[in-house]
């Protein structure tokens, strides 16, 4: 387990993302990152531009200066081939970052993904490492319609043979940065775009750190019902425990952190202990990772439980523009308040 | 084309010994199909001097990337014959433990980065080892094989493109052996060549005989050297035939003519290689006999190595998901 709130120098997620970046490209020269404008402005260098924009969230900020543009790659719009490639520098010595703008994107690329870089270490007998980051923004709430506001960690979390995180600070963004760099799997980071645009609040060290893989945190110690968050929905289960508490209802609020692996063992303790269980997950409700979780409780918690266990996802629909629509569309602490008192009836 | 390079009768002897090697492996891998015990073969019979006359010029540490199609481009990255035909078998003393089979061989240590079943997949990986041998400092080059299906795959377009703004050292060869699966390629490719497609990236391209392993030698050659001189990538495409159907149970006369087929088997690679080493007298035709039967033994004995080898443990289904897992 994972504590954090004692010191003070703060950062926001952007920051400590960039960080995290730096400081592995520092360590190792193996490291390099490519993308879409993560440094913007390309082949201008003798007009005196350089790093115009700093990646498309800006979490790539300042890198090209310090580290060049043979290592801080700007690439044409072809996520195939630029996600392509990195499998290619993956497999033969390289530990390559490379930036999906936005995961709704995967669309033009997933072959690179799940056919190539998912399934290479399997399918050639465990004998090639893949040592490839992808990191991608996604989520709504930013009025970006329905191609950029997507939160699709479970379509990817179905295939074998992908590690997948979901940072929920900037503790955690830059914790987990370090720990899939330096991991020879291929890790896919999904960040979301509301948590990088959060003020710094959260205490982050200097120094390196890696976070365990395939591991929860508990964010807020309870004892009457356990609320499952991922990412952003954990940022809200911490809102909806402090509404709760008001009303004295104790939550223990279980932040994933990483969809796969799955760590199951915090999911069933946490339920073990608070006998009722509310999972808050952005992406779509079907086949969803609240739908998995859910049928993990059902299967293997069984016996603690005194309600069935609850979901709060959006309804299956695209994400709408409107924003009182997309309000409406989205999780919020308010709805997982509800939510618990339905289980707790 | 005339060949202009000269070549030493040891590279000759090997190109020819490869190809033969090549031709009775397929020749295998059909009788162990029949049998049943290889599932999803793609024989390779009619293209085998495509790669060996580029492979000719690679280093262990260069790197192949291939397709569903592509045992020839295994054994011309020398490959061990025995853990192929075991790969083949689904045998644990496979190239892939038997995990990959005949679609997905992968031979790290000999620079193969795996066949690939996905039709154009492998391009922009290998685009991406060009970048790799750029970015750490080496003279490695890469080799994409692909066929004339392929060409017509945005990824070939995508790693053209990247290929050519980053002045990559990589070789993208074309098989055009003129059928993705029973589709002829004058339906499905628009425009004169595959080739030209290249010049639109500034990727200088040339249209090859494939069933002439010096010509694949010629331009294969400088291909190689360019890319190893940091002169960025080329584009072959090789001009070829596959002489059986698009898998095992394909009958390709439902959609090509038998004329057509004698014509391309009367230009068989094999056959005139063997031709011109006996008209220039590099090798008698005893010593030719002896490299003839020198690669059958090779393949019995990889047929044997693969049936006496034992079958994966069932633990091995669930290991290699990931190289660390809590």
């Amino acid at each position: 387990m994972v504590t954090t709130e004692t010191e003070t120098r703060k950062l926001s997620y952007i920051q400590a993302v960039n960080e995290a970046l730096r400081q592995e490209m520092e360590r190792d020269p193996a490291v390099f990152i490519m993308g879409e404008d993560i440094a913007g402005g390309a082949g201008r260098e003798d007009q005196g531009i350089i790093d115009s924009w700093g990646g498309p969230m800006r979490l790539t900020k300042g890198l090209i200066k310090q580290f060049g543009k043979e290592r801080v790659r700007d690439t044409p719009i072809s996520e195939a081939g630029f996600i392509g490639a990195g499998v290619g520098a993956a497999a033969t010595g390289l530990r390559p970052v490379v930036e999906l703008m936005y995961v709704s994107f995967f669309g033009v690329c997933s072959d690179q993904i799940t056919n190539n870089a998912a399934k290479m270490h399997y399918m050639f007998g465990g004998k090639i490492k893949l040592p490839l980051t992808i990191m991608t923004g996604m989520g709504a709430g930013l009025a970006t319609a329905a191609q950029h506001s997507e939160t699709l960690y479970s379509i990817f979390t179905h295939f074998p043979g992908l590690k997948c995180a979901v940072p929920s600070d900037a503790y955690t963004g830059k914790g987990i940065m370090t720990t899939s760099i330096r991991d020879d799997d291929p890790v896919i980071i999904f960040q979301n775009r509301q948590l990088m645009g959060l003020p710094a609040s959260t205490h982050v060290p200097e120094d390196p750190y890696t976070l365990p893989i395939g591991k929860a945190r508990i964010t807020r110690e309870g004892s009457d019902v356990t609320l499952v968050g991922i990412g952003f929905t954990s940022y809200l289960n911490n809102q909806a425990a402090d509404l709760l508490a008001a009303e004295g209802i104790s939550a223990d609020v279980v932040d994933l952190l990483w969809t796969s692996p799955l760590d199951e063992e915090a999911i069933l303790d946490s339920v073990q202990k608070t006998r009722k269980v509310v999972i808050v997950d952005e992406d779509y409700p079907r086949c969803s990772l609240a739908t998995d979780i859910s049928a993990l409780v059902a299967e293997q918690g069984f016996d603690y439980l005194d309600a069935p266990p609850k979901r709060v996802s959006p309804p299956h629909t695209s994400v709408p523009y409107s924003q009182p629509l997309e309000a409406a569309y989205m999780p919020t602490a308010e709805k997982v308040v509800e939510a618990v008192r339905e289980v707790m009836a | 084309m005339t060949i202009t390079t000269s070549i030493d009768n040891d590279k000759l002897l090997w190109m020819y010994q490869m190809m033969v090697t090549i031709r009775r492996f397929e020749e295998q891998s059909k009788r162990e199909a029949d049998a049943g015990k290889l599932r999803g073969m793609h024989s390779s019979v009619g293209q085998e001097a495509v790669p060996v006359g580029v492979c000719a010029h690679l280093r262990d540490d260069d790197y192949v990337l291939g397709t569903h199609r592509s045992h020839h481009h295994c054994i011309a990255k020398g490959l061990d014959l025995n853990a192929m035909m075991a790969e083949l078998l689904g045998k644990s003393t496979g190239t892939n433990k038997g995990k990959g089979g005949t679609m997905h061989i992968a031979d790290i240590n000999k620079g193969m980065l795996g066949a690939n079943g996905v039709v154009g997949s492998n391009i922009p990986v290998a685009a991406g080892v060009g970048l790799s041998a750029r970015i750490r400092g080496t003279d490695q080059v890469s080799v994409v094989f692909f066929g004339d299906g392929a060409a017509n795959q945005g990824t070939l377009h995508e790693a053209m493109n990247l290929a050519g703004i980053w002045k990559l050292p990589t070789l993208f060869v074309c098989e055009n052996n003129r059928y993705a699966e029973s589709t002829p390629v004058e339906y499905s490719v628009s425009g004169e060549s595959i080739a030209e497609r290249a010049s639109g990236y500034n990727i200088p391209s040339v249209i090859a005989d494939g069933q002439n392993v010096l010509e694949m030698y010629e331009i294969g050659g400088e291909a190689v050297r360019r890319a190893r001189a940091g002169e960025g990538p080329t584009f072959i495409e090789a001009q070829t035939y596959r002489y059986n159907g698009h898998f095992g149970a394909d009958n390709p006369l439902t959609y090509r003519t038998q004329e057509e087929e004698d014509y391309y088997e009367g230009r068989d690679c094999v056959e005139r290689m063997k031709a011109h080493l006996s008209q220039t007298k590099v090798a008698t035709e005893d010593e030719i006999n002896e490299i003839d039967k020198k690669a059958l033994a090779t393949v019995e004995e990889a047929a044997r190595f693969a049936d006496d080898s034992p079958f994966p443990d069932p633990e091995e289904l669930t290991t290699d998901v990931y190289i660390s897992y809590p």
